[in-house]
Formats: C-alpha cells, sequence, structure tokens
C-alpha cells in the first residue's frame, strides 16, 4: 500500500514518465516487467520502495506467479492497469500456460488496480480474494480510483476495479497442474483481507503485506491483530517468503523479527500515551521519531501508523 | 426531519453525492473562493457577515495533511469565556470538499465552562476545514485550515467493518486529573460506532449499504446540557468528542446518543469536585 505525493511534488519527473509511457506504448504491448524465477516455476517482481506515485507508474509492490502444467496464478498485479498489462507481457515471455486464476493479496491499490489487464484474457481468468475483499474493495474503490487520478495521472472507470468471484474464508487450495497452492485468509491484521499464497508443501510463500522488508509497515487492520498473525506465521517452517514490499528472503524469520520490534515500539509508546491522557494529535507529534531508524518511507507512514493504532487501543479494556 | 438537517441535507444535494470535483484543486489561500463552501453559506448563514479570521474568537488545529483519510484529528479552541450575558452558543464545523460539508453543529451553554471541542474526522479530498462560532447574540466568527488529502492508500472508510459492528454502542467517557468545583474541566467520550457514509456500493447486489451513522450527541452535568451536537458521517468512525463541561457540586455526567436507526445509547459518569 501506498499513499503519494501530491501531484506537484512529483511534477518535475512527469516527462520522464510520460517518455517511459510513450515507450511503452510505441512498442505496441506492454513491456514486460523484469521478474526473477526465485524457485521453479515461481517469478516474482519487486516493486520499488517509493510511493505509489507518477514517478514509478504504480511499480512500488511485489508482484509474482506460480507456474504450473495447466494453470498459471498471479499473485497481486500492481497499481495500475498498465502495470498489470506489464506483468501479464512478463507472464507470456516465461510461458505459454494459461492464466487461470489472479488472487489478490489484499484491498491496497498498488496490489491490485493492475487486475483489469487479466480481466480482458479469453478465456477469462477466476480472480481470488479473501472473503472480505470485496466489501473493503467496494467502500475504498471510489477513493482508490480518484488517487490512480491525482496521483498518476490514470483514468479508471468503475468497472475497471476487478472484484473476486472466488472467496476465501479460511484456507483453499489451487491446483496448477503439479503444483499446489495453499490460500490462506487471516483474522484483521495489515487489513481486514490479508489473504497469504503458499507454494507447494515448503514454500515460497507470498505474505503480501503481512510483512514489510525496507519499506515501512503501514497499520491499515488492527496493529494487535496484525502482531498475533506473525505469531502464527512464525510456526511455518518455510524455505522462503516473499514480502509485499521488500526483497524476497529465506532470512524471513529476521524480517519478521524486525518488523514485529517496530510495531511492539507503536504499540508500546501509544498505550503509554493514552494511560497519561495525551490527546491523539500530541501523542503522534511526540512520537513522530520514535523507532523508525532503519526503515523507508517514515515520513510517509509512521504518523498515520501512529494515528490508527491511538484509535485502536484506546479501546482496550 | 428538523430544520437543520433539511439544510445539511439540502448543502449535500447541492454538492452533488461525490462531493466537489477533484479535478478542480481547491485553493489553499483563499477559504471564501471555495465554491462548495459558497454553497452551504448560502444556505446556512444567508446574508449573515462572519468575521475572519478570528483568532481573538475562535482557532482551528489539524494537520497539514491527513495521515490517515479515516483519521483526521481536528481541535476548535475559543477564547471566550462562557458567561450568562455573552457566549458562544453554536459551532459550525465545515469540511468543504466532504460529500455532505456540514460534519457537525455543537450547542454549548454557560454551563459549558469552554466552547472548545476536539474530534476525529474522515476527509476525502484536498479541503479547507472551518470552525463557525455563533455567539448568543447571532453574530458569527470563522477559522479555516486547509488540509491535504492522504495518498493512494489511504481511504475514508475503516479499517474492520465486521468488528465495528459487533461493538456497536459501547461507549467510555473520561475525565482526568482532579476536578475543582467552578473551573471548566474536560471530558472526553468515546461512542463505538462504525459511522459509515453508506455511499459504498455492494458489487453483488448492486445497492448501496444505507447511510448508518451517530446523528446526535447530547451531554448534560447535573441535569444541565453542556454540550449537545448534530453530527454525520463526516466524523469518524468510533465517534471521539473532548470538551469542557463546568463542575460545581457532586453530579453525573451523562451522555445519549441516537443513531440514524434511531438506536439511543447512554452512559453515566459521577464527577465528585475537590
Amino acid at each position: 500500500m501506498k499513499p503519494c505525493l501530491p501531484p506537484f511534488a512529483c511534477r518535475r519527473l512527469v516527462l520522464l514518465t510520460a517518455l517511459l509511457l510513450g515507450a511503452v506504448k510505441a512498442a505496441g504491448a506492454a513491456d514486460a516487467l523484469p521478474t526473477a524465477e526465485i524457485a521453479p516455476g515461481v517469478f516474482v517482481h519487486q516493486g520499488q520502495q517509493q510511493v505509489w506515485s507518477h514517478a514509478n507508474a504504480g511499480d512500488v509492490a511485489n508482484l509474482g506467479f506460480v507456474v504450473g502444467s495447466q494453470c498459471v496464478a498471479v499473485i497481486d498485479t500492481g497499481g495500475s492497469p498498465q502495470l498489470g498489462a506489464a506483468l501479464l507481457a512478463a507472464v507470456r515471455q516465461a510461458t505459454p500456460v494459461p492464466v487461470c486464476y489472479v488472487i489478490n493479496t489484499h484491498v491496497h491499490p498498488d496490489h491490485l488496480l493492475g487486475n483489469q489487464a487479466f480481466a480482458a484474457l479469453e478465456p477469462r481468468p477466476r480472480f481470488v480474494g479473501h472473503a472480505r475483499l470485496p466489501a473493503s474493495l467496494s467502500a475504498r474503490a471510489p477513493f482508490y480510483r480518484d488517487a490512480l487520478q491525482r496521483e498518476l495521472g490514470v483514468e479508471l472507470a468503475a468497472e475497471g476495479v476487478i472484484f473476486p468471484e472466488v472467496l476465501v474464508d479460511d484456507r483453499h487450495e489451487l491446483d496448477l497442474g503439479g503444483v499446489r497452492l495453499t490460500l490462506r485468509a487471516w483474522p484483521t491484521a495489515h487489513t481486514d483481507n490479508d489473504l497469504s499464497v503458499q507454494v507447494g508443501e515448503r514454500g515460497p510463500i507470498f505474505l503480501g503485506d503481512l510483512l514489510f522488508a525496507g519499506h515501512l509497515p503501514v497499520i491499515d487492520g488492527r496493529l494487535l491483530g496484525w502482531l498475533e498473525v506473525m505469531d502464527a506465521l512464525d510456526t511455518l517452517d518455510l524455505e522462503l517468503a516473499i514480502p509485499g514490499h521488500g526483497a524476497p528472503s529465506a532470512d524471513w524469520k529476521v524480517a519478521m523479527a524486525v518488523q514485529r520490534s517496530y510495531l511492539l515500539g507503536v504499540r508500546d509508546g501509544v498505550r503509554a500515551a493514552i494511560d497519561a491522557g495525551t490527546p491523539i494529535a500530541e501523542t503522534v507529534e511526540a512520537l513522530a521519531g520514535a523507532g523508525v531508524d532503519n526503515w523507508l518511507l517514515v515520513d510517509e507512514f509512521h504518523r498515520r501508523n501512529l494515528t490508527a493504532a491511538y484509535a485502536e487501543l484506546e479501546w482496550e479494556d | 426531519m428538523n430544520t437543520l438537517r433539511s439544510l445539511l441535507l439540502a448543502a449535500a444535494l447541492a454538492l452533488g453525492a461525490s462531493g466537489a470535483s477533484l479535478a478542480q484543486q481547491p485553493n489553499a489561500d483563499d477559504p471564501e473562493a471555495s465554491t462548495s463552501w459558497q454553497q452551504v453559506r448560502n444556505a446556512m448563514f444567508p446574508g449573515r457577515s462572519i468575521t475572519s479570521p478570528a483568532e481573538a474568537i475562535i482557532s482551528i488545529e489539524a494537520p497539514d495533511r491527513a495521515q490517515d483519510a479515516a483519521i483526521v484529528p481536528v481541535s476548535i479552541r475559543t477564547h471566550v469565556e462562557q458567561r450568562a450575558e455573552r457566549y458562544i452558543e453554536k459551532v459550525y464545523l465545515v469540511i468543504d470538499n466532504n460529500p455532505s460539508p456540514v460534519g457537525a453543529v455543537f450547542h454549548f451553554t454557560p454551563a459549558s465552562g469552554r466552547a472548545d471541542i476536539e474530534t476525529r474526522v474522515r476527509v476525502d479530498a484536498y479541503t479547507h476545514v472551518r470552525a463557525i462560532a455563533q455567539m448568543n447574540d447571532g453574530e458569527l466568527f470563522m477559522a479555516t485550515r486547509f488540509v491535504k488529502a492522504s495518498g493512494g492508500c489511504s481511504a475514508p472508510p475503516g479499517k474492520d467493518m465486521t468488528a465495528a459492528m459487533a461493538s456497536l454502542g459501547k461507549m467510555r467517557f473520561r475525565v482526568d486529573g482532579d476536578i475543582e468545583a467552578g473551573k471548566p474541566a474536560l471530558a472526553q467520550l468515546m461512542i463505538s460506532h462504525p459511522n459509515n457514509s453508506g455511499l459504498a456500493m455492494d458489487q453483488l447486489t448492486r445497492l448501496y449499504t444505507p447511510a448508518y451513522f451517530v446523528r446526535r450527541v447530547q451531554v448534560s452535568y447535573a441535569g444541565e446540557p453542556v454540550l449537545s451536537a448534530d453530527v454525520d458521517f463526516s466524523i469518524s468512525e468510533n465517534p471521539n468528542f473532548r470538551f469542557y463541561f463546568l463542575p460545581r457540586g457532586e453530579g453525573e455526567l451523562k451522555a445519549e446518543v441516537i443513531d440514524t436507526n434511531d438506536l439511543k445509547f447512554e452512559t453515566v459518569l459521577s464527577v465528585a469536585p475537590k
């Protein structure tokens, strides 16, 4: 997930972006997004560690696809239809096997606004998401479309926001032909609709934004719930994990520990402020510099996290 | 529907259900240039003069950029003693570019002690946020702040809709520190409520979810009204108000809340000044 800088902050980069987009259009079809095959048949495109903006054309989240003998499953589609098309081009470059499934790990626009590029395929793939994704996306889609227009200059019709039709409320398996995916719907954590995608018995696992590496974690669900989900993830014995933002890693438990340390710092700082009767705005200012060393995008997300944590924790018993 | 709500609705309709155009970037430097404000002004205060800025009477604090569009803290401070002969009777909170710009009308009395109010609002777009004080003689004073909408991922709807419904109607009062008779005391009222706008469409049924929000809050101390508010879905999920009251002797602080389904919630707190 990624808010953006205001448009005027990006203006000097607009020309460059226009040139890039022009190059994409001139090629007739979108240029393929660069991907790495991190395990056999498992491809990952690593998004930039930036906010969703004109300058990066919405390419800020990790995207991927898994290739079986019968089917490809795409996992997250990027922050714009154009980016989705570039991901589709990467799939086409890797394999002629048809895309049967498009899985969204959660509602945020940098992971899902590329869906439209896959909806046009014949036969149309099935779109898969958490059982609570449709409600959340319904409520947010108008704002995401406005933000896409405001931040990236891309118009997207209401029908261009593609909703899942396969809904997962606990676990769900998809057979790609020789490769089995296990999808797991989590209780409210980063958002209220986080879905993980595990490949085979030993991974890799796509964690969506349940794990951030480098990029500051963003609370848009429930801080305490997220900590609980992380406890459950820590029990998984898997070789490789792909965070929603940052590098895929075999040391993903270390990345989890770093994320936990940040979230615990937010929890404890905000709790203490609430106990002391400090109002929300003053709390956010007082903690604006706390526990953020070595993270990227602190200015964009830390205050926001403190705000969300305060609104959640003030209801603790 | 009372007159006020008719006015609010008229103002909302005048602007169209989707609020002001996002393409038309509002001018941060000129609060009067806002077309939605001109419409609200004509509907709510026709032909009346409004003094602005009016720092000796009223000021407003809000972040320059909405960090989280669903929870934008707004703090309105007043600088007038609430005396029987001269006091602030109402404070209007207006968020120009929200679908329903008049987010709240707070009513105060001399028993309020001070007409300060702090709450959290949703901000849909780049917008001026205004606090307009109406004195008991009808005179109007206004403070404004410009708030930039937050980025792409932050949206005004809440974070966990299922959880919001599960704890519906839970309320909390909080009064910190020692209470002294005759000295304005700060209180906080928290209301667990999804407070949704009803502007989201269910993709399966193609129906809009009905708006469901807290519409009236009434707080009394020892039977005397200290704060009442007509509010709507511009107020964040789990509406939260910090305000003052003037304690005199032992008494109960009592809050009554009514939502758009006419559900009523109540909470009380005993207060014993030193």
